[in-house]
This record gives structure tokens, C-alpha cells and sequence, in this order.
């Protein structure tokens, strides 16, 4: 070989490395960085019921991430479940209306958060409720992860095998009864790791919410009331720019929800992988 | 009965699937519903080139904001791809096997920090240190598309590894069996193969660093005029919106609005040349 | 007894059954052979409409079970209660053998408890899996063995009780230890029920059935007497079937 080949072979493969050592490092920093700073100040008056000037609790945010992401799968999950159903089991492969879906999902889950929080700003604030609320909040979320819910579960459904609808409708079982006690438990882990992929954004959410839920560091008294959820309160207290261990502190807590979350997942979904390979 | 509620149940799956459809129809039919009349108002040329953005005085240009976003985005690109895609190869031909269980999900875990964390990290980490090496504040252009860099990485490494691998390994297989170094043959015979995934992957990213917002504000000084120099401040058309829409009204709100709807547009550019790009893939 | 009369099936185009005139009495168990592509499958598949899930298939002609039109009035999931079918490869639910078994019995209106528990042990008697099975009901289907798997599936569509039971290959993905205890049990099966089977095996042929029907490209060549069709063929075709000249 060319002792000029094995130098563009020496740099290619340093560069490789180095580019992946990069990758991980700013990884590692980040994570690392942030519970260094952050976890000496998880003091658990953080935990505290209610939110003074004094002590900046973080309960009342996590409680309204807790409801605001429980209200929008309330909504997205039978949404996106559905639709799913109906594409899958349903519609006839590569009809116009399958396409017109998929392209429309397809462009949901492209638009950036903050033209979803305008939207349910103009839409669920100014048009309907009238003032920011977890409920405003929690509909702009549900249609940013319907594209999520819908698409996994679609994967989900796919990798069923047929012979299993072939068996149930053998036995002269209905198209409603073959969805709902076959195809849907067999795609159960399937939806459930979207699920948590869900939940995730959810939890890391922002600027969808600033504008639709608001950032009252208080639990609301209903839905209708304004709240702020851990991602909004982290923004908040930057944006007031006097609490940095707290921030912190908060950002650690998002972190490790947030990793928490993702971990689940991807256990999930290896967990399918290996059911499917047996 | 029983084929009464088979009936019911497909139109009830029938509704669910419009969902979505109608989700998108509305969310075009707002934005420009309420940020047509707002530019047509302003004037179409004024708005998206006028250099002046004074909601105070009544100067409403975004052209300031536009530049910043794409400025902003091609640093994100700049440093985000080359070391996205050398990771990607790394992951996808380079990596023992024991490390990459070790690597695969700390790239995942980039991709799951919240955008506020990234931020707030780009707050006490980059900033400061562009501050004591370049001067000027920190928050700048160049802070905001590091910030940016690291974020679109965990999109590009994701999409290109999937690329990669999906090439066939007789690709691979043939050019060591001409004598081909192994980077050689990743870099020449695998990579080109793989190039209509990894350019996806790319606008991916791309997609992600435009719809970027709260990172962007919270590092990038956000002063709405066309930025000189690398350290100097820079404002983004999705950091416009967060930072005015809380006390805007009458057509400072619908200026604001008009915004999103160029936001909007460009993203659906990225957007159908991705789903352009993956058409061609599946050709 | 199912009767088919000048039974035409279309893929899209593709002429996949071509005038087909068969009947399949009671307590008799009739083989369909032939080569890969012949139509046997389809023609199974034709008599409890599992065609219907196919999107471009269409079939003209009569078929009717015990005189009624199939494609008549008929509701596709009566049909399909009363004539059962287990398929190539065993395809249990990934639920426990209890369900499986209890899954087609519930989905007819069957709710009481002490009824199910005495359907799924008949059932899984007549498939011969009682022995084997009895004290693991609540184990998940697919920790059993391939060929208890395929018995399972057996016992699962006899426990709707259909008249009719259709078998598509039920050996093909079994071994031959599995593949006896099954054709032992089509045997069994036969003084109850009417069985089609549809074989590549042609010693398996002679060995369960009754009747023999020999199709090529989509025609029904010769329809016998298993004895008769094996030993004297009518057709020069189904003789060089059978002393294997091809396929």
C-alpha cells in the first residue's frame, strides 16, 4: 500500500474517533456538569407544599407537569390510537386518505414547539378559555405528541404478525373484537414505549406552554387556572434571573425525569426486539 | 347490533384518523388567518426586509430576525454535522461492541435533555467562557450556535447511523476485497451509499436548529439587529415571538404572529425537501 | 356437507380457481393435492371466505354448507363459527392456552365460567392436548412446543364446535413425531367432523383421507376415492403427479 493511502487512512480514522470522544465528553459534561452544580442544593424544603418568595418550591411545578401530561394523553393516547386503528386495520394500504395522514403527521411532528404554543395561544387562550390554563396548556401538547402517539402505535401494529388476525377472524371473531383483544395487547409494549417517549417531551416541554398554560408558580385551583410546569419554572427563574442554585437544582430534577423516562423506553423497545427475534 | 357498533366503531376510527388533518388545517388556517393581515399591513417588503425592528416606534422589519435564524442555524450545521456524521460512522463501523453499549445511550440522552436544561447549561457554561476568551458579553451568535451544535448532534448521529447501517455490507465486503483500507472503504464505498439518508439527516437536524427556541433565547442576547462580528448578540424569529408576545397587542401582536408564519413557512420548506429526500431513498 | 358448484376465483386478473365442482360430505376427510400455485389453498380458503381479507379477490359460482349460499346472506362470522380452520404454521395468541381456547367461545356471547372451563378441557381432549396441558392452562401459548403449538390451534377452532374443520398444511412446519400425533388426530376428528385438508405430502394424503382431489393450475383434475386415485388415476396428468414426474 501507498504510504499516502495510509496517512488518509490514519487521519480518516483519527478524525473518527476524536469527532466521537468529542460527542461523548460534551455528553458526559453536560450531565455531569449539571448534577455536580445542581444536587447540593436539592434541599427538600425545594419539596415544600406551597411557593414563597423565600423558599422556591418545586412541588407546585411538578404537580402541574403531573396534570398537564396526564390531561393530554387523556386526550392524544384514544386520539392517536385510533387514527392508528383505522390506518392500520381499516384503510386500504396506500389509499389517498392514508397518504393525506401520514403527510399531515408527518408535517405535525416537523413544526417547532413554539408555532404549536402561538397556535394554542391564539386557538385555546385567546378563543376559548380566556386566560392561560392547564387545560389551554395540556390541548397544545396533546396535538404536538398526537404525531408520536400515532406513528408508534402504527409501528406497533405493523410488526403484529397477520397470522394472528388471520386465527381470530378464523374463529369468526368480528374486525372490532380482533382489533381490540388481539392486535392491540400484541402492540402493547410498542405503544407503551411511545407512551413514555411522550411523556418525555411533555416533561421537557417549554415554549409550547409559556403562552398557553402560563407560568403562575402555583397549583391552579381548577384546570382553567394558570401554572407553570418544571421546564416553564427552570425559564422563569432565568428569566428573573436571581435564583441560580435553584436552578440548578431544578434542572437537575428535569434531567433525571427526563433520563428516567427515556431509560424506560428504550428498555421497552429493546425488550420488543427481543420478543420479535424468539 | 352486533353490526351497528362494527359501523359505529370504523366511523369512530374514521374521526380519529381526520385528527390530524384537521389539526394541520387549523394550525395553517390561524397563523396566516392572523398574520396575513398584519404583514399585508406593514407592507409584504418592508416586513421581511426592513432592518428595523421597533415595535415602539412602529418600524416593524424582521429582516434582522431572519438573518439571525439562519445565521444561527448554518453555525449549528457548521459544527453540528462533521462531528454528527464522524460520530454516526463511529457508531455505526468503528465502535467495539462493548463500548457502544456504553455510547449508544449516551447519545440517546442528549436527545432527550429538555431544550431549557441545554439552555440553561449554554447560560453558565459557554457564555461565560466566550465572555473571558473573546470579550463582549458572551451571549452571542457564536454561543447560541454552539448551544445549537450540541443539540441537533443526538437528531444527526441518529438518522445517519440508521443510513449507514441500512447500506449492504457487500458494499463494504467488495472494497476490502480490492484492497482497500477499512476507513477507506467506510469513507468511499459505504458513505456514498448512504448519502441520501445522511442528507436527511442533515435537514432534520436543520429543521430542529430553525424551530429551536428557549436554548436560543437564553444564550444568544437576543438584540433585534444584524449581527457584525461572532460574539456580537443575535435574535432569532422564534426567540421574536417568546420575548414580545407576553404584553404585544394590535399589530406589534399581529407583527408577532406574521413572524411565526415565516417561521412556519421555512419550516415546511426543510420539511418537504426531507420527505423529497426519503422519497428518493425509497425509489 | 359443503357443495361447490362452478366456483370461478380471481386475484385482480390472475384466474386462480377455474370451475370448480366438489362436495365434501360429512364425517369424511378429503385431501387436496397438487403443486405450489395449484389453487388448493385458495379453494380452502374460498369455503369459510378468509378470501374476503384480500382486497382484489373475487369469487362467482355457488358454494353452499348444508344447502345455504356461503355468499349469500350468509353473516362471514357465522360462517366462519362453523367451519373452523388451522392454518400452516401454528399461530396461537400470545395469551395463556386457557384464552386461546376460551378466545373463540367468548367472542360467540359464551360468558359463564364453569362453561368455558368444560369447553376448553373438551376441546383440548378432542385435540389430544389435555394430558399435556392440564396443569399449565395459565402458561403463555408460546411456551409449548411447535407441534403442541398446531394442537392448540386445533383444539381453539374445535371449540366454537364447527361442522366443517379446514386444514391448511397443518404438518408442513412440524416434525414427524408432531406430524403422527396430528394425522392420528384428523383421524379421530373425522367421526365428528368433516375435515379438507390441504397436503403437499401425498404419502400423508393416503394415509388420512378419504377422498382425493388433484388440482393443477386452478382446475380441479380428478376427484376419488383416495384408494382409487392413488392406485388408478383416470388423468395422464394426476399419474404423473403421483409418481412424482413433476411438481
Amino acid at each position: 500500500m501507498k504510504s499516502g493511502q495510509k496517512l488518509q487512512s490514519l487521519i480518516l480514522r483519527s478524525l473518527v474517533w476524536l469527532f466521537a470522544a468529542i460527542t461523548a465528553c460534551t455528553a458526559l459534561g453536560i450531565v455531569g456538569y449539571i448534577l455536580a452544580k445542581g444536587v447540593a442544593y436539592l434541599s427538600p424544603r425545594l419539596f415544600a407544599w406551597q411557593y414563597t418568595s423565600e423558599n422556591l418550591s418545586l412541588l407546585p411545578a411538578i404537580v402541574n407537569t403531573l396534570t398537564i401530561a396526564l390531561l393530554a394523553f387523556l386526550i392524544a393516547l384514544p386520539l392517536g390510537i385510533f387514527s392508528a386503528v383505522y390506518l392500520n386495520e381499516y384503510a386500504r394500504r396506500g389509499s389517498r386518505f392514508v397518504t393525506m395522514v401520514n403527510i399531515a403527521a408527518e408535517t405535525l411532528s416537523g413544526i417547532p414547539s413554539i408555532v404549536y404554543g402561538l397556535f394554542g395561544y391564539l386557538l385555546f387562550v385567546t378563543h376559548i378559555s380566556g386566560g392561560y390554563s392547564l387545560l389551554a396548556g395540556a390541548l397544545t401538547l396533546s396535538i404536538m405528541i398526537l404525531p408520536i402517539v400515532l406513528r408508534t402505535t402504527q409501528e406497533a401494529l405493523s410488526s403484529v404478525p397477520d397470522s394472528y388476525r388471520a386465527g381470530s377472524f378464523a374463529l369468526g371473531a368480528g374486525k372490532l373484537r380482533t382489533v381490540f383483544r388481539i392486535a392491540l395487547p400484541a402492540a402493547t409494549p410498542g405503544i407503551l414505549a411511545g407512551v413514555i417517549l411522550c411523556a418525555g417531551r411533555i416533561v421537557g416541554e417549554t415554549a409550547a406552554l409559556i403562552y398557553t398554560a402560563g407560568a403562575v408558580a402555583q397549583v391552579p385551583e381548577n384546570l382553567l387556572g394558570s401554572g407553570r410546569t418544571l421546564s416553564v419554572h427552570l425559564y422563569a427563574l432565568w428569566n428573573e434571573g436571581l435564583h441560580t442554585n435553584e436552578a440548578y437544582a431544578t434542572a437537575v430534577v428535569l434531567l433525571v425525569c427526563v433520563a428516567g423516562l427515556n431509560a424506560l423506553s428504550s428498555m421497552l423497545a429493546k425488550r420488543i426486539a427481543k420478543g420479535r427475534s424468539k | 347490533m352486533k353490526r351497528c357498533k362494527e359501523q359505529a366503531a370504523r366511523l369512530l376510527f374514521a374521526l380519529s384518523a381526520c385528527v390530524c388533518i384537521a389539526a394541520i388545517a387549523a394550525i395553517c388556517l390561524f397563523l396566516f388567518a392572523n398574520g396575513i393581515p398584519g404583514i399585508a399591513k406593514i407592507g409584504f417588503f418592508e416586513f421581511l426586509s426592513g432592518s428595523d425592528w421597533s415595535p415602539s416606534s412602529g418600524a416593524y422589519g424582521i429582516f434582522p430576525m431572519i438573518l439571525g435564524s439562519i445565521y444561527v442555524t448554518a453555525g449549528a450545521a457548521l459544527l453540528g454535522v462533521p462531528i454528527g456524521i464522524f460520530t454516526a460512522v463511529f457508531l455505526a463501523k468503528f465502535c467495539p461492541n462493548r463500548l457502544y453499549k456504553f455510547c449508544k445511550p449516551l447519545v440517546d440522552g442528549l436527545a432527550g435533555i429538555p431544550s431549557v436544561v441545554y439552555g440553561f447549561f449554554g447560560l453558565m457554561v459557554i457564555v461565560p467562557f466566550i465572555r473571558t476568551q473573546f470579550g463582549g458579553s458572551g451571549t452571542s451568535l457564536l454561543a447560541a450556535s454552539l448551544v445549537l451544535g450540541i443539540m441537533i448532534l443526538p437528531t444527526v448521529i441518529g438518522v445517519s447511523e440508521a443510513a449507514i447501517r441500512a447500506v449492504p455490507q457487500s458494499y463494504y465486503e467488495g472494497s476490502l476485497a480490492l484492497g482497500a483500507s477499512k476507513e477507506r472503504s467506510v469513507f468511499f464505498a459505504v458513505l456514498p451509499a448512504a448519502k441520501s439518508g445522511i442528507t436527511s439527516a442533515v435537514l432534520l437536524g436543520i429543521g430542529r436548529a430553525v424551530g429551536e427556541t428557549m436554548a436560543v433565547i437564553m444564550v444568544a442576547g437576543n438584540q433585534a439587529v444584524v449581527p457584525n462580528a461572532l460574539t456580537d448578540g443575535v435574535r432569532t424569529l422564534t426567540a421574536n415571538i417568546v420575548l414580545e408576545m407576553g404584553y404585544a397587542t394590535d399589530l406589534h401582536r399581529e407583527a408577532l404572529i406574521a413572524t411565526a408564519v415565516v417561521l412556519f413557512v421555512f419550516i415546511l420548506l426543510i420539511n418537504l425537501s426531507f420527505s423529497a429526500m426519503k422519497r428518493r431513498k425509497t425509489l | 356437507m359443503i357443495e361447490i358448484q362452478n366456483l370461478n376465483a380471481y386475484y385482480g386478473n390472475f384466474h386462480a380457481l377455474k370451475n370448480i365442482n366438489l362436495t365434501f360430505e360429512k364425517n369424511e376427510v378429503t385431501a387436496l393435492i397438487g403443486p405450489s400455485g395449484c389453487g388448493k389453498s385458495t379453494l380452502l380458503k374460498t369455503l369459510n371466505r378468509m378470501n374476503d381479507l384480500i382486497p382484489d379477490f373475487s369469487a362467482k359460482g355457488l358454494v353452499s354448507l348444508d344447502g345455504e349460499d356461503i355468499y349469500g346472506s350468509m353473516d362471514v362470522n357465522a360462517l366462519r363459527r362453523r367451519v373452523g380452520m388451522v392454518f400452516q404454521k401454528p399461530n396461537p395468541f400470545p395469551m395463556s392456552i386457557y384464552d386461546n381456547i376460551a378466545y373463540g367461545p367468548r367472542c360467540h356471547g359464551v360468558r359463564s365460567r364453569v362453561l368455558l372451563d368444560s369447553i376448553v378441557e373438551r376441546s383440548l381432549r378432542s385435540a389430544a392436548l389435555w394430558e399435556e396441558a392440564k396443569d399449565c392452562l395459565k402458561k403463555s401459548a408460546l411456551s409449548l412446543s411447535g407441534g403442541q403449538q398446531q394442537r392448540l390451534c386445533v383444539a381453539r377452532a374445535l371449540a366454537v364446535e364447527p361442522e366443517v374443520l379446514l386444514m391448511d398444511e397443518p404438518t408442513s412446519a412440524l416434525d414427524p413425531i408432531s406430524t403422527a400425533k396430528i394425522e392420528d388426530l384428523i383421524f379421530e376428528l373425522k367421526r365428528q367432523y368433516s375435515v379438507v385438508i390441504v397436503t403437499h405430502n401425498m404419502q400423508q394424503a393416503t394415509r388420512v383421507s378419504d377422498k382425493t382431489a388433484f388440482f393443477l393450475l386452478g382446475e380441479a383434475v380428478e376427484f376419488d376415492s383416495t384408494d382409487r386415485l392413488f392406485s388408478a388415476p383416470h388423468d395422464k396428468r394426476t399419474e404423473d403427479y403421483i409418481t412424482g414426474r413433476f411438481g
